[in-house]
């Protein structure tokens, strides 16, 4: 289905990627925000609640992250496609309610414009430290999908891609951007409404005596009803059968926490998108994400200046994670460099996957800023020269690190 | 590719100066421009700036490292990113905000009384289109008629000819003082 006209702003602006996402979830067709503000994630709940009413819109100010979280998932069972927006702290209080969603297979989108942490950290500036958090930081065992855009223009395009990605697979679907993407202002074309595709609801269209809530279609995933609309309806985050009732065997524990996983891993190639670069003859390549997969690519013009074969893979989509593909890469090349704005998230997965054929070199940075590219040029060359198999992640020490810890006083060698 | 520091304190319109010349620059003469606002304690009524990077092809690095052209319409945004500025670079200042220092290396030095400017158009909210009108014409990184579309939008409805005027009071000033200089 196409979008509705009277929810796309077509036009090209200039604005900064919070207000692009908020103009791409009321295109995406979301008709409830709730959320609370918390730098650096407000100005997208400002836009969306700006232009909300052109598209019969709401956005509610809620009492707290808690709150704003749980009135969305309501507000996806009574019909809507929904959204919450939040940052640091806040992320950390809608883990609860996040595998809530999941269990109730509820299709929302989180956006998460990531600031330096832990806790209060640096609200103003830039972090990637929620990575893993995304991925497990709810209880329980249940799967997601994480997108991580670079741009503003992203921001729009990506949160529309989350909509679609929620509504196909019935799971929350986070949205982890940056402080660096969202408070970024660069220009962003919005197409018209019948360019953009949007993927519908998983109506139940059937006799409503016949409905069952949790039956799963080939592809795995269930089809829904609006809460109230005279179906029977038993929804709870207790572990259930296809009728909803409440089970705790472990054969029901297999047959239906199982399927939260698969519903996800068995549709992985749909899911993931990656964006691949120069990997036929490559020695070594450069695996990131969001705004660091963007200042990477001059790291990686610059190491190309210097005769080095490198080559770009991109996690557009980071969760699910490309395991076949990094385990494929790993038999051809030497290293895998892997700049992050944390100390070491992501790159244990790129490890993980490697099983020892390939280096792996992290290129951390603490937050607050993004990677110099020279930085990230020198670890490509650290990688390409390495001829021995080093049995653990290699910690490139980046010039900012040598330049804190020039008295030597690091605690880790 | 050229990098621009707009410095000011807040209130003097330094983050809209630096949207201006972005969105004349990214939609008007179709040129990547990536505009970012420092964030901070220190941006709430003392030193306030934005920093922009224009390039002919996609801007990967968001940030400037070698700052070509500094903005500044305040002491404290001058004292700050000053250090910032190549040694190359052009220093353009509002003249009766920033006492600056003899410039470095070879850093040119341009100065306007855009408040006085202002004052005298009747609003002194206007100095930072009179900066922009200056640096537009010093600089060339964006074009007169680029930054002529990008004022519509970007500033209230009402006084967007005051704005007008106000940019070409700046442009002029800056024209004339770029003859006089190269004689």
């Amino acid at each position: 289905m196409k979008a509705d006209q009277r929810d796309v702003l077509t036009g090209v602006y200039y604005i900064d990627g919070d207000v692009a996402s908020g103009y791409g979830a009321l295109a995406a067709g979301c008709k409830f925000i709730a959320g609370y503000p918390i730098t650096p994630s407000t100005e997208a709940a400002e836009a969306f609640a700006r232009i909300a009413p052109k598209g019969g819109a709401m956005f509610i100010q809620m009492e707290d992250e808690l709150a704003s979280i749980s009135a969305i998932v309501g507000a996806a069972w009574a019909g809507a496609k929904t959204m919450t927006i939040t940052s640091g702290p806040g992320y950390s209080l809608m883990m609860e309610t996040i595998g809530y969603g999941a269990m109730l297979e509820t299709p929302f989108v989180l956006l998460n414009i990531q600031r330096g942490g832990p806790s209060t950290g640096v609200p103003t500036k830039t972090g990637q430290a929620d990575m893993m958090q995304a991925r497990w930081g709810s209880h329980g065992d249940y799967e997601l999908i994480a997108i991580a855009p670079d741009s503003p223009q992203e921001l729009f395009d990506h949160t529309i891609k989350a909509f679609n990605l929620a509504e196909k697979y019935r799971c929350p679907v986070m949205i982890m951007a940056d402080e660096c993407v969202g408070h970024m202002t660069e220009k962003v074309v919005i197409p018209r409404a019948e360019e953009i595709e949007l993927e519908p609801r998983r109506w139940y269209t059937g006799p409503p005596d016949e409905y069952i809530p949790f039956k799963p279609d080939e592809d795995l995933v269930p089809k829904m009803v609006k809460a109230g609309s005279g179906h029977k309806l038993f929804i709870s985050g207790r572990l259930h059968d296809e009728r909803g009732y409440p089970v705790d065997n472990e054969h029901f524990e297999l047959k239906y926490v199982r399927r939260l996983i698969d519903k996800i891993m068995c549709n992985k190639d749909k899911i993931i998108e990656l964006k691949e670069e120069q990997l036929d003859d490559a020695d070594v390549v450069v695996v990131s994400y969001g705004i660091s997969s963007r200042v990477a690519v001059r790291g990686i013009e610059m190491a190309r200046e210097k005769g080095i074969k490198v080559g770009n893979l991109r996690l557009i989509t980071v969760w699910p994670f490309p395991d076949e593909r990094i385990t494929e890469l790993a038999k051809k090349v030497k290293a895998f460099v892997v700049p992050e704005i944390n100390y070491g998230q992501v790159v244990f997965d790129v490890a993980r996957c490697c099983h020892g054929n390939a280096n792996v070199v992290l290129v951390p940075h603490g937050g607050a800023g993004v990677h110099m590219p020279d930085d990230i040029c020198d670890a490509i060359l650290l990688g390409a020269k390495e001829e021995r198999k080093i049995e653990k992640v290699i910690e490139f020490k980046t010039q900012l690190e040598k330049l804190v810890f020039k008295g030597g006083s690091k605690l880790k060698e | 590719m050229a990098e621009v520091r707009f410095a000011g304190y807040g209130g003097q319109g330094i983050i809209r100066s630096g949207i201006i010349a972005g969105k004349a620059a990214a939609i008007y003469d179709n040129k990547y421009a990536t505009m970012s606002q420092s964030f901070g304690p220190e941006a709430r009524g003392g030193a306030c700036s934005s920093q922009l990077v224009v390039s002919e092809s996609k801007v990967l690095y968001p940030y400037v490292t070698d700052v070509d052209v500094l903005f500044a319409m305040s002491q404290e945004g001058y004292d700050k990113f000053e250090p910032g500025l190549s040694e190359n670079g052009i220093l353009l200042v509002d003249e009766d905000m920033v006492k600056h220092k003899s410039p470095r290396g070879n850093i040119k030095v341009y100065s306007i009384p855009a408040t006085r400017f202002a004052e005298e158009l009747g609003r002194k909210i206007v100095a930072n289109v009179i900066m922009l009108g200056f640096f537009t014409a010093i600089t060339e990184i964006v074009t007169y008629e680029g930054m002529k579309k990008a004022l519509p939008g970007s500033v209230p409805e009402k006084a967007l000819e005051l704005n007008m005027t106000a940019f070409d009071r700046g442009f002029e000033y800056g024209k004339e003082l770029l003859k006089k200089k190269n004689g």
